[in-house]
């Protein structure tokens, strides 16, 4: 069978003692960051793209992915201890986690929280890997006018899925498209929007972007109102769920592997949504609904099942369209374009040890996470007493080199400073980053392939419609437009949201 | 209780974005359009622009209608000492040099925090410029000059 062969390749690829080397230091270090509050996995990967430079183009994609859902597990254990989610998709992991923690159950919150996250990477990476080749498939069918339209519902479920006014977020993706356009034009090789200084006519650069908007922005936020951090407990004790632990656990993890898994595959953040949902639907169906916000383990096994499926299934419209889900898989394509691969369908059929090998390598840096970390617990909680007033200057002086060390251009550091500027204006104003990044990455793409299809079209804009693949994607797009709009989901996502702050 | 208020973030915001999509539009202009069969430079961007001032413009126009809380307290010791941070790195390491230009840097950036001690940020700058100086230059071979031309004798 195909897929047997193809999983074999992968694990013999990703099970190479290097690339084990390094799917493992990506995961320590994903926790380590995940752990931390105040650098997200997006500036971490950031930071950490250009040292990524030297390894063979497995090797660092693999390592990224492993800090990408070591970040999310890292995230759900300060949720849990210290009721502080160092990632966005553990914010629900708080709410039930912290309250088992203040019951003296903190090792049984964080071994279900280990096991249903394992449990939901073992299922959702047989997912990417069943599903990955078929739609790779359809996707060698696409031409500019789909791709164009694909990249429209991309950015249109960020927008559904960015917290706050619709408005705003739409707006966010329009300002990132036209930031994504500076530098050359590539058909007339004019300028724009450089302002006349020459260092940009190669385009911003991503990771100074990145960096700017998502890390300084957040260092900023975080000086706003200095606190020190209360740590629970020191000690972490009991971690082996009981039988009837079990017994409660298992049925929320199947369910919200199935939500995670579906949901992740959404552009514009779906491991976060997908937490929510497995709260909400946990919360209906539970025979004892009073025990949510109160230590339910359901509470923490669902979302936790959930958001790492998500983060799962979050690469396949990487690995098959090479269209980015989130900010992280755009940082992703930035590491890929890099190592001078170009993301998209032609990938799993060119680099088939790369592409199994990323597969194979999330179930390893799954496996490696809950071997590693239960035992781990005590030194990553000894690191949450770190004081923030230490990490800001380490964290400033790795952005610097890790910007820098890209293309050894300066006015890329002077865009860290603006885009930092930038971002945490958009923060004060009540705007989300992550679509406007995702505009950014997308911007040249979409443009290009606009462009395209009008001249194979002779200037008809109609071929967005006459064309069927076409069309549906553009009619998906609209329905997920006049849904988040719709008086009733407005409320209702109005109200998840706000349950997060 | 009914009366005209405006939201002042939301005004701020609708309005920074109506600008900036002006100023985007502004430039496009400047770019030669083409036509929807053979789009110029500007083509697209003029389109963006227009709906970044359109958005921009509903933002506004909204402010008036819904209150939320106010914008918080502002990072402004933050500001003053972060966002140089990145800009002294740039001006200084081709000068000074990976090492003092990393040392300096992580030094500037420690006094963003109130509660950041000098004795404190000497030491975590010290730690620091050691640490990177081990792991980027030597471990991971990155091309920096550790010492460049204005500390060489």
């Amino acid at each position: 069978m195909d897929l047997i062969s193809n999983l074999a390749l992968g694990f013999s690829t990703a099970a190479s003692p290097a690339n084990l080397l390094f799917c493992l230091i990506g995961v320590l270090l994903g926790t380590l960051i995940g752990v931390l509050p105040g650098i997200g996995a997006t500036a971490t990967i950031a930071m950490l793209l250009p040292i990524t430079f030297q390894l063979e183009p497995v090797s660092s994609l693999i390592m990224l992915a492993g800090i990408y859902y070591g970040a999310q597990y890292g995230g759900s254990t300060t949720a849990i201890l210290i009721n502080m989610p160092g990632e966005s998709s553990s914010a629900v992991t708080a709410i039930d986690g912290y309250q088992m923690a203040r019951n003296g159950r903190a090792g049984t919150a964080l071994a279900i929280a280990a096991l249903g996250s394992f449990f939901a990477g073992t299922v959702s990476t047989f997912l990417v890997a069943l599903f990955a080749p078929p739609l790779t498939e359809i996707a060698l069918e696409f031409g500019a006018a789909e791709y164009f339209s694909l990249m429209i519902v991309g950015l249109v479920s960020s927008v559904a899925l960015a917290h706050g006014s619709i408005v705003k977020a739409l707006a966010m993706v329009a300002l990132g498209l036209l930031l994504g356009l500076v530098g050359t034009d590539i058909y007339t090789g004019t300028p724009r929007f450089t302002l006349g200084i020459r260092e940009y006519s190669d385009g911003l650069n991503f990771v100074a972007v990145a960096v700017g908007v998502f890390g300084i922005a957040e260092i900023l936020r975080n000086l706003e109102s200095e606190k020190t951090r209360e740590v629970l407990m020191a000690r972490v004790s009991d971690l082996m769920p009981t039988k009837e632990d079990f017994k409660r656990m298992f049925a929320p993890v199947i369910r919200g592997t199935v939500i995670g898994s579906a949901l992740g595959v959404l552009p514009g953040g779906g491991a976060i949504l997908a937490a929510f949902a497995s709260y909400t639907v946990e919360k209906r169906i539970s025979d004892r609904p009073e025990e949510f916000g109160r230590g339910a383990i359901a509470g923490v096994a669902g979302p936790e099942s959930a958001n790492n499926a998500g983060a799962q299934t979050s690469f396949i419209p990487l690995l098959t369209l090479g269209i980015p889900a989130n900010p992280v898989m755009a940082l992703m394509i930035g590491a890929m374009i890099i190592q001078g691969i170009v993301p998209g369908p032609n990938v799993a059929v060119e680099q088939p040890a790369l592409f199994w090998g990323i597969i194979a390598s999330m179930w390893i840096g799954n496996l490696m996470l809950v071997v590693l970390n239960l035992p781990l617990i005590g030194l990553w909680v000894k690191l949450l007493k770190i004081p923030y007033f230490v990490l800001f200057p380490i964290i400033m002086a790795f952005c610097s080199i890790g910007v820098y060390s890209v293309n050894s251009n300066v006015y890329d550091l002077y865009a860290v400073a603006f885009f930092g500027l930038v971002g945490y204006l958009l923060q004060k104003l009540r705007c989300e980053p992550a679509p406007l990044l995702l505009g950014f990455v997308l911007g040249p793409l979409l443009e290009e392939n606009l462009r395209r299809a009008m001249i194979l079209s002779r200037g008809d804009p109609t071929t967005f419609f006459t064309r069927p693949i076409s069309a549906g994607l553009l009619l998906i797009a609209a329905i997920v437009l006049v849904v988040v709009f719709l008086p009733a989901v407005k409320a209702k996502r109005e109200e998840v949201f706000v349950e997060e702050d | 209780m009914k009366s005209i208020s405006f939201d002042p973030t939301n005004a701020l915001c609708g309005g920074i974005l109506t600008a900036v999509g002006l100023f985007f539009a502004w430039q496009s202009f400047g770019l030669e359009l083409g036509t929807a069969f053979r789009m110029g430079p500007g083509y697209f961007p003029l389109l963006l622009s227009a709906v970044l001032t359109l958005l921009g413009i509903i933002v506004l126009v909204q402010s008036a209608r819904v209150q939320h809380e106010p914008m918080g307290p502002i990072a402004i010791r933050g500001m003053l000492f972060i966002l140089p941070a990145p800009i002294f790195f740039g001006l200084t390491i081709r000068g000074l040099g990976f090492v003092p230009a990393i040392f300096f840097t992580a030094l500037i950036a420690c006094f963003a925090s109130h509660r950041m001690r000098p004795h404190w940020a000497l030491a975590v700058s010290l730690a620091l410029t050691v640490f990177s100086l081990v792991v980027f230059s030597y471990a991971l071979g990155l091309p920096f000059e550790r010492f460049g031309p204005w500390v060489r004798f």
